[in-house]
């Protein structure tokens, strides 16, 4: 695995930053942390083991984004980093 | 001239006979661009005073420099319309030990007028004034500097506070007329560089949107005004600041066109788009408590029908004769609204204050048809909620509220909820709306407040509505 990011700060958006880990580790900056953080957090983590992921650091700085583009980053981060298709696999 | 009253700041303070622990009073008519508030306080720190009471029409970004007075102890307390940046972030996390009293505007007029806010020495900025103080928001001099329109949210203050100073940037040759602060209320008169910065009058709330959703929801707001049963020859007519309320503005005009309707009036305060409408012949007179940009501030100037009113005269709620209790319409817009239709336009939904009441209260009750304008979400913040974090206008008021997915109308006005159905409008359940936002962005957790009071939400009237607590994060 090597680093890979998705997304963008623009409001609404959610920018993912995937690279080698151990266990997955999660670091979350968020403008809605207080109420959505930990609905952020299990969101990023569920994507990741859907992808068979167990091992990144993952870096996510979210402008609000909603979890249909939450999910949507991830994967595309998880994909770039891992190398691995899962749209076409 | 004989019997001049211009002094220096120092001088008009120590005439004034302020002391510690007394109330000293500003009006935010230049808004983002205001440069009185930040002069005085200076002066009086460095004066050596201490505990001063201060009580504001507004406050915003700018007044930043108030947190080092708060801490200093030169400033003890505050009463204010709303409160912005930096300043609200420091006093939402619990930097006052005071809380700051937040009032709608006719509320604020109604407590000055009836003595439930004393003013000791209120300091008014004006852009024009004479040796006597006759001041005016505007000048009429080559050496004019600032404009900033209507100065009505400091009117209550000339009349009512035991001291006045007016504070210009264009001393003119008496008489200063026509004048909105009269000489016969002025003690002394204060000549600095600027009073404001004219250009940042427009910033702050207002946007002029392109967004397309906010036009989407000034399409629907338009809807329905047209289809209320209140758009008629001879309506009246109030928007806020919010871009979906100003752009619902452009639709109506259009439909007056088609229609050959004209409104009587319209109020508050007071923008470019609604100056437009009056120059075309589609409004007969603007009734202007604030100019809300530098085209109503000019067209209060010029035109005679362009009327300045007080605070008290525009929104009281006990002043029988207040303008809001002849007003037909009006559209506001909102942080959040609850299922009960009360409304928060003060207290971000993360727990800190970012913006003010306004004429919300007062226009919301006294109007006879109150929409409220606002998206579902704004990102993942819900905007339809059960709740409302802070309960500034209480949802009796409030008769319709527009969102990108659906028209709510509160049940006690069955007869306007019919009329739009029978428009074609999309009429839903507000507990729809909020189950809708629910769906998309799941449940926030309960924000993280601590047990300490920053702040106290009157009513217009002079009762508590709500209470602010700090927040930990």
């Amino acid at each position: 695995m090597k680093e890979a990011i998705a997304g963008t700060l623009e409001s609404g958006d959610i920018m993912v930053t995937v690279g080698p880990g151990k266990g997955l580790e999660i670091e979350l900056q968020s403008s809605v942390a207080a109420q959505f953080g930990r609905q952020i957090k299990a969101v990023i983590t569920e994507t990741l083991e859907g992808l068979g992921i167990e091992d990144a650091h993952v870096q996510a700085i979210d402008k609000g984004a909603i979890d249909c583009t939450i999910r949507a980053r991830v994967t595309a981060a998880a994909v770039r980093a891992t190398g691995k298709d899962v749209w076409k696999d | 001239m004989r019997n001049s009253k211009v002094v220096s700041l120092e001088e008009a303070v120590k005439r004034s006979g302020l002391k510690d622990g007394m109330t000293i009073s500003f009006h935010h008519h230049f808004r983002g661009g205001d440069k009185v508030v930040n002069l005085v306080v200076d002066k009086l720190a460095q004066m050596g005073f201490k505990d001063l009471k201060l009580a504001a029409s507004s406050l915003s970004d700018v007044h930043k420099p108030l947190i080092e007075h708060i801490k200093n102890g030169v400033i003890s307390g505050i009463s204010t319309s709303g409160l912005r940046g930096d300043l609200a972030d420091a006093i939402s996390h619990g930097l006052m030990k005071e809380p700051v009293v937040f009032r709608s505007h006719g509320g604020r007029g109604s407590a000055i007028a009836k003595g439930e806010l004393k003013i000791d020495v209120a300091f008014l900025g004006a852009s024009s004034a004479d040796e006597l103080g006759n001041a005016c928001g505007y000048s009429r001099s080559e050496n004019a500097k600032s404009i900033c329109g209507s100065l009505g949210y400091a009117l209550p203050d000339a009349r009512y506070a035991k001291h006045v100073v007016v504070i210009t940037d264009d001393l003119v040759a008496y008489p200063n007329m026509p004048m909105s602060i009269s000489a016969a209320d002025v003690e002394s008169v204060v000549v600095v560089d600027s009073v404001g910065d004219s250009s940042k009058i427009s910033s702050g709330a207002i946007r002029d949107s392109k967004n397309p959703r906010d036009i989407l929801l000034a399409k629907q707001a338009a809807k329905v005004i047209i289809n209320s049963g209140y758009f008629k020859d001879g309506f009246s007519i109030q928007t806020g600041t919010g871009g979906a309320s100003l752009a619902a503005v452009k639709y109506i005009r259009e439909e007056m066109l088609s229609r050959g309707i004209k409104a009587s009036f319209a109020l508050g305060g007071i923008t470019a788009h609604m100056v437009k409408l009056h120059e075309e012949g589609l409004i007969g007179k603007l009734i202007d408590v604030q100019s809300f940009d530098k085209v109503a501030a000019e067209s209060i100037k010029d035109d005679p029908m362009h009327q300045e009113v007080s605070a008290v005269e525009y929104a009281s709620g006990e002043h029988p004769g207040s303008a809001t209790h002849a007003l037909d319409i009006v559209i506001l817009s909102a942080l959040e609204v609850d299922t009960d239709f009360n409304v928060n336009v003060l207290v971000g939904s993360d727990g800190i204050i970012r913006g003010a009441i306004g004429g919300h209260q007062d226009t919301a009750a006294d109007s006879a048809l109150s929409i409220i304008v606002c998206p579902l979400l704004r990102g993942r913040i819900p905007c339809v909620v059960p709740h409302v974090t802070t309960l500034i206008t209480p949802g009796k008021s409030v008769d319709v509220v527009v969102t990108e997915y659906g028209i709510a109308v509160n049940p006690a006005r069955p007869e306007i909820a019919e009329k739009l159905k029978e428009a074609g409008l999309n009429i839903v359940d507000i507990k729809d709306l909020a189950a809708k936002a629910k769906s998309i962005i799941g449940t926030p957790d309960p924000l993280p407040f601590g047990d300490k009071v920053v702040g106290i939400v009157m009513n217009r009237d002079g009762s508590v509505l709500d209470k602010i607590y700090n927040i930990l994060q």
